[in-house]
């Protein structure tokens, strides 16, 4: 029975978790229970993909009416891929949170927290499956309330306003979304996206359609940070508790970033939207300006969290710069870096949270000395710092080999340059937190002595999320072969012409580079 | 003259927003919201959408104008004057860029109201010609809702809940101590006769259009607001602690959590029946009497949600203007 509503799981797992997470009440029963509730969603996740890579699709009819009359659920190898990433992160989140919480939110609110980011699993889960438009506009409703309140949670009452700034902006956000959409509907009369895209096609060029791609882009870019609407990010994910941070940073952009692929490659089709309308050279400049101005932010920055958030902007930039270069190896590229970019920023964001919860600041200068007080827990964060840099070994040089070999499959010897010099700020804001961490004196004060590591509950999901670092640096195979098959599946549809012996040839050979 | 009536009103909604605008009295805007929410119902009514009209009463003229009536009384009712030293040029410039952008969009629009309109070419027939025949309802808008589309519904119910969950770790809900200030207006015996009179009036026809929305204009989500009013006149009039003995927060919030839980149930045991998740005909012998069934039950889902989490949320307001004023 499980089998044949595989594709339904992942979302109504987790939303009917949620309530019984509130109703649970007790801090230690809801967090098991979460926690179990999203294990078994990151298993069916595992399982959608195995399906997704041997039988293509699975579509699923949502009370037993057929598309487009009612809503269909539509998982391919991309939003599959997707979903596994954010399952997998939001589990080990889970496991982090029970101590991480204990320090950073009120008891009282406990539950509230757990049934926060059940909703938000539940509501990321169902924009990454849903084959609807209008239905994605719903479960972007959801996680956003559902991280509102998850960024509101924390003691620090700063985080507030950054709550709230970034309700506004995610509101705009979704307005626009919903504008688009209805703007669609408008010429077409469906909502399924697949019957969007037949329908719109109908059409030579509208003036209406051309608006609502206009409002979705500009929409979706709010929702991912995309420069210069990035703006709510950095208070947000500084502020936060820290748990949040790490489940944010590697889980909500990245949707939103999928959602602007889904809307790009199945909606409007990439013929209309690059060449058309020519969006490929806006969000490039955009994206190679989001790296040089955010990667620069980064490094002056005192706050380490915001340091990390500014990275993160910077590193939406990258996948960006990967979807806007309109080429299978290009698109593969950015889904390689949705994929690596929430192990790093997870693993990263866990470890300053580890931090907070010893020394009670995330100040840089509250760093000082804690190479040798908390061994693991910093060299969790080098280790992770190195793959955000893109050394060899690490899952971030993956990233960074294919996104600059897709530059230069296209001689674009610019944008592979621009990757790379890009990557000189990462040493820099990574570097001096090392740096403080292993080069500096911890302070003469009495509190510092008893600084000591965090518990294996937090140090475990950070070191799972380290290894996968290392592991997917070294084995791409399933990285490389989810996100191929993934870039090639939207490609598809649009028939472009990049052979697929070629792009098998040149993964192989980037394999055995990496591996030698 | 339709067409009159639509003009007459949509310059009436333009004049009420810029007053809005120019306005410092932040009481004056609240009631001006109100009036723009029902100028919208109006039009609403005017294009024949009279579920959507009756929704844009009840919740944005009724419930919002409450809700935002309760966040004035925290902050205080004239807008603060802010010497801002920010450039205005830069946000005019994004909004009348976002206009520009919304009338160019119009002018390659259908024809309004055109009976060759995609949007009445495509799914929709299918839903005005079937769904009598499949779902067996004689308000088309429901069977949409509830029935083709329940899996949005299901999403928009929590939705609901996730405010609540964002009020609630905001604010939270404290009872009253014995020694704080009674509150509500006790004095006003005239008030109270009347409320006494109308609350059990309000709850039968929140009632009426809970079970009445298969037939005609309404639903769980009209109904869970209209029912939400009814005790927030009666907290209003008597005190909070009074509402508080009659329902109290933390069944509230059972509450809420239970209506979500009954809408998905209705998917589970379809799934076990064979179907896919919310396929009603799984639900009973016969499919038109599945649907009609799951349809009641799911309505009844989101009216517990949307009650509670209405009543819950103007109980943490309320709560904590009480603590404010007698601070």
């Amino acid at each position: 029975m499980l089998e044949q509503h595989l594709a339904a799981l992942p979302i109504i797992l987790p939303l009917i978790a949620a309530p019984i997470a509130l109703i649970l009440g007790r801090s230690v029963l809801s967090w098991g229970f979460a926690t179990l509730v999203s294990g078994l969603a990151f298993i069916f996740s595992w399982q959608l993909l195995a399906a997704a890579l041997s039988d293509g699709v699975l579509s699923y009819a949502v009370g037993g009416w057929a598309p487009p009359w009612g809503i269909e659920l539509r998982v391919d190898v991309a939003n599959a891929f997707v979903l596994l990433a954010v399952t997998a992160i939001s589990t080990l989140v889970l496991v982090y949170s029970k101590d991480s919480i204990e320090k950073e939110v009120k008891v009282a609110n406990h539950s509230l927290f757990y049934t926060a980011h059940l909703l938000c699993l539940a509501g990321l889960s169902g924009i990454l499956i849903t084959g609807d438009a209008f239905n994605l506009f719903v479960f972007l409703e959801v996680s956003s309330l559902a991280t509102y309140a998850l960024v509101s949670l924390a003691s620090d009452r700063r985080c507030l306003t950054a709550a709230f700034r970034y309700l506004v902006m995610g509101t705009i956000g979704a307005t626009f979304i919903l504008i688009g959409v209805g703007l669609l509907y408008m010429k077409t009369g469906t909502l399924n996206m697949l019957d969007l895209a037949v329908r719109m096609d109908a059409y030579e060029s509208s003036r209406t359609i051309n608006t609502g791609l206009a409002f979705i882009m500009v929409g979706v870019s709010l929702k991912l940070a995309l420069f210069p609407l990035h703006m709510w990010l950095p208070p947000a994910y500084t502020h936060a508790p820290s748990a949040v941070t790490a489940f944010l940073a590697s889980t909500a952009t990245k949707v939103a970033v999928y959602v602007m692929i889904r809307f790009i490659f199945t909606v409007f089709g990439i013929d209309h939207v690059f060449v058309d309308m020519g969006m490929g050279l806006i969000l490039m400049v955009l994206a190679v300006v989001a790296i040089f101005q955010c990667s620069y932010s980064a490094t002056v920055q005192s706050n380490v969290k915001s340091i990390l958030a500014y990275s993160s902007v910077a590193q939406i930039g990258y996948m960006i710069l990967g979807l806007s270069l309109v080429s299978v190896a290009g698109l593969m590229a950015g889904m390689i870096h949705i994929f690596n970019h929430a192990l790093m920023k997870g693993a990263l964001f866990m470890a300053v949270g580890a931090v907070f919860y010893r020394v009670g600041s995330v100040d840089i200068k509250a760093f000082a000395g804690l190479g040798k007080r908390m061994p693991l827990t910093m060299a969790a964060f080098t280790i992770a710092g190195l793959s955000i840099i893109g050394v060899p070994l690490t899952a971030g040089f993956v990233s960074k080999w294919y996104l600059v070999t897709a530059a230069l499959e296209q001689d674009n010897w610019l944008v592979a340059a621009l990757v790379l010099l890009g990557s000189l700020f990462a040493v820099v804001y990574i570097g001096r937190v090392i740096e403080a961490a292993y080069f500096q004196k911890l302070p003469d004060s009495q509190g510092s002595k008893n600084i000591k590591e965090v518990s294996w509950l937090m140090l475990a999901p950070m070191w799972a999320l380290v290894i996968a670092n290392v592991y997917f640096g070294i084995d791409t195979s399933l990285t490389t072969e989810a996100a191929n098959s993934a870039a090639e599946w939207l490609f598809q549809a649009d028939a472009m012409s990049v052979s697929n012996t070629q792009e098998g040839q040149m993964s192989d050979v980037v394999v055995q580079e990496v591996s030698s | 003259m339709a067409e009159f009536i639509d003009l007459v009103l949509l310059a009436m909604l333009a004049l009420t927003a810029l007053w809005i605008i120019f306005l410092k009295d932040l009481f004056a805007v609240v009631m001006l919201f109100g009036i723009y929410s029902f100028l919208s119902a109006l039009i609403f009514v005017n294009l024949d959408a009279v579920d959507v009209a009756f929704t844009e009463a009840s919740v944005g003229a009724g419930i919002s104008t409450v809700l935002m009536l309760g966040t004035l009384a925290l902050t205080g009712r004239q807008e603060k004057e802010r010497l801002s030293t920010r450039s205005k040029l830069l946000p005019l410039f994004v909004v009348t860029l976002t206009g520009a952008a919304l009338i160019y969009g119009t002018l390659d629009m259908p024809p309004f109201g055109h009976p060759d309109n995609p949007v009445h070419q495509h799914v929709a027939p299918r839903y005005i010609e079937e769904s009598p025949k499949e779902v067996g309802l004689p308000n088309m808008v429901t069977s949409v809702l509830a029935s083709y589309r329940g899996f949005d519904t299901l999403g928009e119910t929590v939705v609901v809940f996730s405010a609540f969950i964002g009020v609630f770790s905001l604010l939270g809900v404290r009872r009253k101590k014995k020694k704080d200030l009674e509150s509500g207006l006790e004095s006003h015996r005239v008030l109270q006769v009347i409320a006494k009179v109308i609350i059990p009036l309000v709850i039968l026809f929140a009632l009426y259009v809970q079970f009445h929305g298969d037939f005609g204009p309404g639903g769980g989500f009209q109904a869970g607001v209209i029912a939400a009013a009814a005790f927030i006149l009666y907290a209003l009039v008597f005190g909070l602690p009074k509402a508080f003995a009659v329902v109290g927060p933390k069944f509230l919030q059972w509450m809420a959590a239970f209506g979500v839980l009954l809408y998905a149930s209705v998917g589970l045991y379809s799934m076990y029946k064979g179907g896919n998740f919310l396929d009603y005909n799984q639900l009973a012998a016969d499919p038109i009497a599945g649907q009609h069934y799951g349809i009641i039950i799911i309505e009844l889902g989101v009216g517990f949600t949307v009650f509670a989490v209405m009543l819950n949320i103007f109980y943490a307001f309320g709560s904590q203007a009480e603590r404010s004023n007698v601070q």
